[in-house]
C-alpha cells in the first residue's frame, strides 16, 4: 500500500465528521485537493470518520469521473470532444497535444507531469474548442496552448451576452462578476424585501400567476411545484438549486452564476421563504470552478449584509445555503440523482413517484429548481406577475436565455422574449451561419434534444410552437451545423456521450446506450449490418419507453430525428 | 386501511388494498408478469424493467414491480409496445452476459421470441472468474446487475456492506473496496448473496469445482487446505496478506 501522510487529514475530517455521510463528496474533494487523488488509506479514514462502509466509498469513488483512486499527474488536462468542440477541431487538438506529451516523455528528464483526458462538454461551447486545465477553463484553445499549459498559464475568453431584451441579464457585464453593490444598483434584493412583507402563500400566488415554468428542461410550472412542497407533510423542507448544467451545448447557468450571482441567490432565498425551507443546497457541476468561486463570494457578501442567515432583513425568516461541488457525472443533473449525490451516494436516479415535493432530499419535501428559473423570481416579484406576462407569449410568458453555439458567427448567450423566431435568433442576433455557408441542421435541446432543419427556421421559439413542430426547447440550447458538417459523426458523438454518462442502473439505458454507440460506429465506418436501421429503432423505442429516468428516455431522440431527416445516411444505397 | 382500490388489468377488474403494486394485483387474478430483478425479500428498485406494462394516460411504460395500483387505473400487460420493450431488453441481456445458467431468463427468451443473436458484434462483459475464498466463486461474466447481492449484503439482510459497485453505465460491475479479495473485506461468508443470485454468477465453490471436472475427493482436499490457509492468515495480520 502506498504511504501517505495522514496527519494533514485529521483536522479536515474532524470538520466533516458530525455531518456523516452527506459530507462524503465534500470530504473526497478536499482529500483529493490535498493528495492529488484519494489514497486508499485516506478512504479508510473517511470511512471511520463519516461512518460510511468501505465498499460504499469505493462505489462513490468509482462513479464520479473527476475523482481518482490512484495517483494522476499533477496537471490533468481535459479536452472536450463533444460536437461543438469537435467542430472547432478538438480531435486534432487532442492529437497534437498527445504527440507533444509523448515527445516530452521520449526526451525523458523534463517531461511535464501532465495527464491528458478526453472529456464530455465542459459548458464553454461559445469559446470552442475548450479545455480544462487543473480545474481551470482554457478556451478557446489552440495547438500553441500547450506551451501555456506547460508553463502554467490559463485564460478564458469573455462570453457574448446580448439579445433583444435585458431582463435576466440586466446588469450582467462580460467577464466581471457583479458584487453586491453592483446588484443593489439594479434593484438587487428589493424583491426579497417585498416578498418578506407578504405571506409565503402570496409569493406562491404571484409566481403561479406569472406562468413561470422550469427552465431546466422539463418545463414544469414553478408555482405549482412550490405549492406542492409548501403543503406537503414533513420537515424540514429543502430548497435545492440545480446548477449541474452539463447538457452538451449549454452554458447559460454558468454565465448567470459568473456575472450575476446575487440574482441567482435572491431567487433562491425567495423560493425558500415561499416553501418554508430553513436550509438549501446549491449543486454546481464539478467542472465549474469559477462559478463556484463567484457563488461562494456572493453568499459570503449576502450573509454579511443580512440577506442570508438568521432573521433575514429583520423578519422571522431564517435560511442558509450550502454550496456543493459535483464530481463529473451528467446524470447528477437529474433531480433525484442530485439528491443522492448530496446524500453521499452514487448518482443513481430514484424511481418516481414519490416526487421531490413530497419526498426529496433526505426524504423530505423539496423544491428543486434550475438556476435560470430562479433568476426569474426576483423579476416577477419586483414588477408583478402582470408586468412579467407582458414579455413573451400568452402560453410561454417571460424572457428566455438561449445558448447559441456551433457554426454561427457570434456564439454566445442571447436573451429574448419567448416568441421570436429561430431565424431571428440565428440571423439577426448570432450573425447567421459562419463563413457565408448554409445551415444544414440545428440541434435543439442538446444531446437529449432533436435536430431541426432548414424548414424549421421560421418556427417561433415558444413551448407551444416547438411542441407542434416536434422539437424540444430543452434548456434553451441550440447548436448550429453548416452544410459541410458530417451529421453521422455528430450522431456518433452524441451516442458516445450517453454511453459514457449512463449511470447503469436500469437495463434499457445501461445496455441500450452501449449498443446504440456500437451500431453507430458501424454506420460511421460505412459498413452497417443489414438490420441496423431496425435495430436502432427498437433500441430507441425501448430506451424511451422503459428507461427509469430522463437520460435513457431521451438518449435516442436526436439520433431518431437524424434517421427521420436523413435516412439515406443510415442505410447504404444498395438496400433500398 | 379497509378501503379497496379497483383497477382493471387486461380488461379484468380487480380490487386490492391501497399500496399494492401492479405486479401483485395482477398476480391476484392469475396474470403473470415477468420479473428479473424483483425478489420478495429485497427492496425493489426497478432496475431490469422487464416487468413494464402499459398504463393508460402514462407517457412511458410503468414497471409493475414498483408501480402502485390506483383507483380506476387501466393496465395492459401484453401490448405490442410492452412486447417490444421486453423482447429488446432480453436480447440486449443476451448480447452482454452469459445466461447459460439462468433458466428463468431463458424461458422468457422463448416466451418473447427473443433472438439471442439480435446484437451481433456487441462487446460482451467478460471479466474472469474471481476465486478468492473457500465458500463461493464470483463469475461476473454471468452477472446481470440485478443488485440483489449488494442489497442482501447491506440493509436488506446482513448489514455486512462488503460489496458495492465499480465503474458505471455498461462498465458497471459488482466490486469490493479497492477490488480487494473477499476475505480482506467485511464479508462474513453468510452466503445470502449466493442464495439470491439469479444467474449463478455467485456459485458455491463445490459446484464450481465439480463443473470443472474435479472429483469429490480432490475438492475436499482443496477446500480443506484453503480453509487452513485462511485461518493462518487471520492469525497473522490480515492487512499484509491482502497484497499477496
Ligand atoms: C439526465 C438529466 C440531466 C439533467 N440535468 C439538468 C441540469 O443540469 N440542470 C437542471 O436545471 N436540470 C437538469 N435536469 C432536469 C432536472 O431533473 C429537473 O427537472 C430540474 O432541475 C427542475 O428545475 P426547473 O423546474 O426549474 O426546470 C436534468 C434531467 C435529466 C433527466
Ligand atoms: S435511464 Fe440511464 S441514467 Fe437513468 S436510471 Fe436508467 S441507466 Fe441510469
Ligand atoms: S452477482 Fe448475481 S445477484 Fe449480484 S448483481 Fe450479479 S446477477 Fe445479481
Ligand atoms: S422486475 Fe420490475 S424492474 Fe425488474
Amino acid at each position: 500500500m502506498e504511504n501517505v501522510d495522514l496527519t494533514l487529514l485529521h483536522p479536515l475530517l474532524e470538520k466533516f465528521s458530525p455531518e456523516g455521510r452527506t459530507a462524503l463528496l465534500p470530504a473526497l474533494h478536499e482529500v483529493q485537493d490535498l493528495y492529488g487523488y484519494v489514497p486508499e488509506q485516506a478512504a479508510v479514514e473517511i470511512s471511520k470518520s463519516l461512518q460510511v462502509p468501505l465498499a460504499d466509498i469505493h462505489g462513490v469513488l468509482e462513479f464520479y469521473s473527476l475523482l481518482y483512486n490512484a495517483p494522476v499527474a499533477k496537471t490533468v488536462v481535459h479536452v472536450c470532444t463533444d460536437p461543438v468542440c469537435a467542430m472547432a477541431g478538438a480531435d486534432s487538438l487532442f492529437k497534437v497535444m498527445n504527440r507533444k506529451l509523448e515527445l516530452h516523455e521520449l526526451e525523458g528528464e523534463d517531461a511535464p507531469a501532465i495527464t491528458l483526458e478526453k472529456a464530455p462538454c465542459l459548458g464553454l461551447c461559445e469559446h470552442a474548442p475548450a479545455l480544462m486545465v487543473r480545474d481551470k477553463p482554457v478556451a478557446p484553445a489552440s495547438p500553441s496552448t500547450w506551451e501555456d499549459i506547460v508553463t502554467g498559464k490559463t485564460y478564458h475568453a469573455n462570453p457574448i451576452i446580448a439579445g433583444d431584451i435585458s431582463v435576466l441579464t440586466a446588469g450582467c457585464q462580460r467577464g466581471k462578476p457583479s458584487k453586491l453593490a453592483d446588484y443593489l444598483k439594479v434593484d438587487g434584493y428589493s424583491a426579497l424585501q417585498k416578498a418578506l412583507q407578504i405571506s409565503p402563500e402570496a409569493v406562491i400566488a404571484e409566481v403561479k400567476a406569472s406562468g413561470l415554468v422550469g427552465r431546466g428542461g422539463a418545463a414544469f410550472p414553478t408555482g405549482l411545484k412550490w405549492e406542492g412542497a409548501a403543503g406537503a407533510a414533513g420537515s424540514p423542507k429543502y430548497l435545492v438549486c440545480n446548477a449541474d448544467e452539463a447538457e452538451p451545448g449549454t452554458f447559460k447557468d454558468r454565465i448567470m452564476m459568473e456575472t450575476m450571482p446575487h440574482r441567482v441567490l435572491e431567487g433562491i432565498i425567495i423560493a425558500a421563504y415561499a416553501i418554508g425551507a430553513p436550509k438549501g443546497y446549491m449543486y454546481i457541476r464539478g467542472e465549474y470552478t469559477i462559478p463556484y468561486r463567484t457563488m461562494s463570494q456572493a453568499i459570503e457578501e449576502a450573509r454579511q449584509a443580512g440577506y442570508l442567515g438568521e432573521n433575514i432583513l429583520g423578519s422571522s425568516f431564517t435560511f442558509d445555503l450550502e454550496l456543493r461541488r459535483g464530481a463529473g457525472a451528467y446524470i447528477c443533473g437529474e433531480e433525484t440523482a442530485l439528491f443522492e449525490s448530496i446524500e453521499g451516494k452514487r448518482g443513481f436516479p430514484r424511481a418516481k413517484p414519490p416526487f421531490p415535493t413530497t419526498s426529496g432530499l433526505f426524504g423530505k419535501p423539496t423544491v428543486i429548481n434550475n438556476v435560470e428559473t430562479l433568476c426569474n423570481v426576483p423579476i416577477i416579484l419586483n414588477g408583478g406577475a402582470a408586468n412579467y406576462r407582458k414579455i413573451g407569449t400568452e402560453k410561454s410568458p417571460g424572457p428566455k436565455l438561449f445558448c447559441m453555439s456551433g457554426d454561427v458567427k457570434r456564439p454566445g448567450l442571447y436573451e429574448v422574449p419567448f416568441g421570436v423566431t429561430f431565424r431571428h435568433l440565428l440571423e439577426d442576433l448570432a450573425g447567421g451561419v459562419r463563413s457565408g455557408k448554409q445551415m444544414r441542421a440545428a440541434l435543439f435541446g442538446g444531446a437529449a434534444g432533436a435536430f431541426a432543419a432548414e424548414e424549421d427556421l421560421d418556427v417561433r421559439l415558444t413551448f407551444e410552437d416547438l411542441r407542434s413542430a416536434g422539437l424540444p426547447l430543452g434548456s434553451g440550447v441550440i447548436t448550429v451545423f453548416d452544410e459541410t458538417r458530417n451529421m453521422l459523426d455528430i450522431c456518433l458523438r452524441l451516442a458516445r456521450f450517453f454511453a459514457e454518462e449512463s449511470c447503469g442502473k436500469c437495463y434499457p439505458c445501461q445496455i441500450g446506450t452501449q449498443r446504440q454507440y456500437e451500431i453507430l460506429q458501424r454506420v460511421v465506418r460505412g459498413d452497417p449490418l443489414r438490420d441496423d436501421f431496425q435495430r436502432l429503432q427498437d433500441l430507441g423505442q425501448t430506451m424511451t419507453d422503459a428507461s427509469l429516468c430522463g437520460l435513457g428516455q431521451t438518449a435516442s431522440l436526436a439520433i431518431s430525428s437524424a434517421m427521420r431527416l436523413w435516412p439515406e445516411l443510415f442505410q447504404p444505397k444498395l438496400w433500398y | 386501511m379497509t378501503d379497496k382500490i379497483t383497477l382493471t388489468i387486461d380488461e379484468q377488474t380487480v380490487a386490492v388494498a391501497p399500496g399494492t403494486t401492479i405486479l401483485k394485483a395482477a398476480g391476484q387474478i392469475g396474470i403473470e408478469i415477468p420479473t428479473i430483478c424483483f425478489h420478495d425479500y429485497c427492496t425493489s428498485y426497478g432496475v431490469c424493467r422487464i416487468c413494464v406494462v402499459e398504463v393508460e394516460g402514462s407517457r412511458t411504460l410503468v414497471p409493475a414491480c414498483i408501480g402502485k395500483a390506483s383507483e380506476g387505473m387501466k393496465v395492459h400487460t401484453r401490448t405490442k409496445r410492452v412486447e417490444t420493450s421486453r423482447r429488446t431488453i432480453l436480447e440486449m441481456l443476451a448480447s452482454s452476459v452469459d445466461l447459460s445458467e439462468a433458466p428463468g431468463i431463458q424461458e422468457y427468451m422463448t416466451d418473447y421470441q427473443a433472438n439471442t443473436q439480435r446484437f451481433p458484434e456487441a462487446r460482451e462483459r467478460k471479466p474472469s472468474v474471481l476465486d478468492d475464498n473457500s465458500l463461493f466463486i464470483r463469475d461476473y461474466a454471468k452477472c446481470i446487475l440485478c443488485w440483489r447481492c449488494v442489497q442482501v449484503c447491506a440493509d436488506d439482510a446482513q448489514y455486512a456492506y462488503a460489496i458495492n459497485f465499480s465503474k458505471r453505465g455498461y462498465e458497471t460491475q459488482i466490486g469490493t473496496f479497492f477490488e480487494k479479495s473477499l476475505p480482506a473485506t467485511t464479508c462474513v461468508f453468510c452466503g445470502q448473496c449466493i442464495g439470491v443470485c439469479p444467474t449463478n454468477a455467485l456459485k458455491p465453490k463445490r459446484e464450481y469445482l465439480l463443473q470443472n471436472g474435479l472429483s469429490e475427493d480432490e475438492i475436499m482436499k482443496l477446500t480443506r487446505s484453503q480453509r487452513k490457509r485462511r485461518t493462518r492468515r487471520q492469525i497473522s495480520s490480515a492487512e499484509q496478506s491482502e497484497e499477496e
